[in-house]
């Protein structure tokens, strides 16, 4: 690979999130390095999601600080996550559903669109260029996913396999810095992962994306990522290269007993 | 010819995105368009245009409002009727107030008031969603009930609280008979309905959409809740109170507060629910089917009891209508949620195919 890992972009601190009386994070360290892509791996339950949705603002830690790029994130709301270049694939899909595909794809552009909405109104100037401009963009992401013949179709109609393809296109279509992707081949067959796999690492390569991964398939981990974190419970248990994690006795006793 | 894209290639994106992307549909709205114009005006009699024309196309136009609100942003809204008051009387404070104001621009204004309202009722759309919002803007209808009865500012003091407006002008145009008030709502109606259209094939509306079908992944990718919905909220009243402006100026002529009653609100959200929940042509279909259903089953059910040989009363009639409604409502929200305008698409997409299903 051409790619080279650069700095810490993103710095999350003695993180900790609780839910009433759940648990759900305790005091959580580790760190992002720009270009690389950083697995997180645990059991169900042990706030890898949580994890996730505190990077990206949807939940706010009780303690801790995360720093992005050097300085100190206060209080985020996602959709400033989203404009300060953090992108996301959900576990569940969060597909539109009563949009088609490439509805979906084009929403991921709205930070970038910014004609107002009276020239909207009249499909008129600089508001019909740039629909045009941002549809040409989006269809390059169709292109690179493969979902050409399935542009049109609402996303509610589609398998799920493709579903999970078109949230990450939708992802994409925000060109973001660092790419979140929570469990993106949960549920593949084997085929469906490969592809899933290719398109993680050509958005890496190319793009030079940095990307946070959440993936139960441990194959898939230890061939695709650079870094891995692991959770159990809200707590982390390890942290490192994928050969010194898989090697760590205490996550081969997380595995064997959450039944993995 | 047959109904098919067969042969129409798209060789741009331009071409691709344009509202309508199979020839015939484009040249059938067109053709539909042009007969409203110039067909309806030559073949219809006047108790047409007053009875089930123009009602029609002004409601449509406020269906039209409350389907980007409901159907597009999915805000559910019970006030529907207030905004259409709101438009009426500041159309016609700017109207009798200000000397010379023409009457369109006092129209778009009444429209422009119930935005600013709109906005601000929408406020509590940002906290409370589903059964909350509705009760939030059911009170903001009661308020306005109380409000243009008890306020007189609002009815220019008027002694018997309603208020009335004549001598319609428009570039010189006097807009006094039946022909001349339909071809004005017509030609309004045309605007906004390609207003409306646009709006939900950009940006702005696959904003709505997005927060209507998921909205923490639509903030997760960068669309902001409040934007979005106080947008819906003010692009909708803005279309309703112009509706309302035109139901005072041009329908009534004279009204009072209880011509914008909660039921006019109701009557609006079953038309978009029966035409079809996040569809424009569904805003028509809704429109049409209430304005039409009470005059043809006024006309059909008495003839039907005459035929078997039982009398049936006013009040039956109005009953049927009302059992036919509540249950066609409970059909389309349970069956088909996006209501007439879907079976439509579906007759389409077998149309497409005819006559090979395969
Ligand atoms: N919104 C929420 N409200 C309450 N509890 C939550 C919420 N989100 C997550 N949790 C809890 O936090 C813990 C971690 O969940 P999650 O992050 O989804 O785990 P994972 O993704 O690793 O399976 C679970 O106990 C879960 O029930
Ligand atoms: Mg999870």
């Amino acid at each position: 690979m051409s790619r080279k890992i650069g700095d810490v972009i993103l710095d999350l601190q003695n993180i900790s999130l609780r839910f009433g009386g759940v648990k759900a994070l305790t005091d959580i360290s580790f760190n992002i390095r720009e270009h690389e892509v950083r697995a997180i791996i645990g059991p169900n339950g042990a706030g890898k999601s949580s994890m996730l949705n505190v990077i990206n603002g949807v939940y706010h830690p009780q303690d801790g600080k995360i720093f992005y790029r050097g300085a100190e994130r206060k209080k985020m709301e996602p959709h400033m996550a989203a404009s300060t270049g953090i992108a996301r694939t959900f576990q569940n899909i969060g597909l539109f559903k009563g949009m088609s595909v490439l509805d979906n794809i084009m929403t991921g552009r709205t930070l970038k669109m910014k004609s107002n909405l009276l020239l909207q109104a009249l499909w008129f100037g600089p508001a019909r260029s740039e629909e045009l401009a941002h549809r040409r963009k989006v269809e390059e992401i169709i292109d690179f996913l493969e979902i050409q013949h399935i542009r049109k179709t609402p996303v509610g109609r589609l398998p799920y396999g493709l579903q999970k393809r078109v949230d990450l296109g939708r992802a994409l279509a925000m060109e973001p810095q660092i790419l979140l992707l929570d469990e993106p081949m949960a549920g593949m067959n084997v085929e469906e992962k490969q592809d899933m796999c290719r398109f993680i690492l050509d958005v890496n390569d190319q793009f030079g994306t940095t990307i946070v991964l959440i993936e139960h398939d441990m194959g898939v981990v230890m061939d695709i990522s650079d870094r891995v974190v692991v959770l159990d419970y809200g707590k982390k248990i390890g942290d490192g290269l994928p050969d010194e994690v898989r090697s760590n006795p205490e996550v081969i006793r997380a595995y064997l007993g959450a039944g993995h | 010819m047959l109904y098919r894209e067969n042969g129409q290639f798209k060789t741009s994106y331009a071409a691709d995105q344009q509202v309508f992307t199979i020839a015939q549909d484009k040249w059938f709205v067109l053709g539909v368009i042009a007969f409203a114009f110039i067909g309806v005006p030559m073949l219809v009699d006047e108790y047409m245009f007053r009875a089930i024309l123009i009602p029609f196309l002004i409601l449509s136009l406020a269906a039209l409002g409350v389907n980007l609100l409901v159907g597009y942003c999915g805000q559910i809204t019970l006030g529907a009727g207030a905004f259409m008051a709101i438009g009426a009387y500041a159309a016609y404070n700017f109207f009798v107030r200000i000397e010379g104001m023409p009457v369109v621009l006092a129209m778009l204004l009444g429209g422009g008031v119930s935005a600013a309202m709109g906005v601000l009722f929408g406020i509590p759309s940002l906290r409370v969603r589903g059964l909350y919002l509705a009760v939030a803007t059911l009170a903001a209808q009661f308020f306005c009930d109380w409000a243009f009865l008890r306020i007189s500012w609002f009815t220019n003091d008027s002694s018997s609280g309603s208020v009335s407006v004549s001598n319609l002008k428009m570039f010189g145009w006097t807009i006094d008979s039946p022909v001349d008030k339909y071809l004005f709502c017509l030609g309004v109606m045309v605007v906004f309905a390609v207003l409306a259209k646009n709006l939900t094939r950009a940006t702005v509306g696959r904003q709505w959409m997005a927060i209507r079908d998921m909205d923490v992944a639509a903030e997760v990718i960068g669309i902001r809740p409040m934007y979005s919905k106080l947008s819906a909220f003010a692009v909708s009243s803005f279309f309703v109170g112009v509706a309302g402006a035109m139901w005072g100026f041009i329908h009534l002529g004279s009204w009072e507060p209880a011509a914008f009653s909660v039921d006019r609100s109701f009557q609006l959200l079953f038309m978009v629910i029966i035409g079809g929940l996040g569809s424009i042509l569904g805003s028509f279909f809704g429109a049409a089917f209430i304005v039409v259903l009470p005059i043809f089953l006024n006309q059909f059910l008495p003839a039907l009891g005459d035929l078997v040989g039982i009398s049936i009363s006013t009040a039956a009639v109005s009953h049927a209508e009302l059992i036919i409604f509540g249950s066609l409502i409970v059909f389309f929200l349970i069956v088909e949620p996006h209501g007439l305008a879907r079976l439509w698409s579906i007759a389409k997409e077998k149309l497409r195919l005819w006559p090979f299903p395969h």
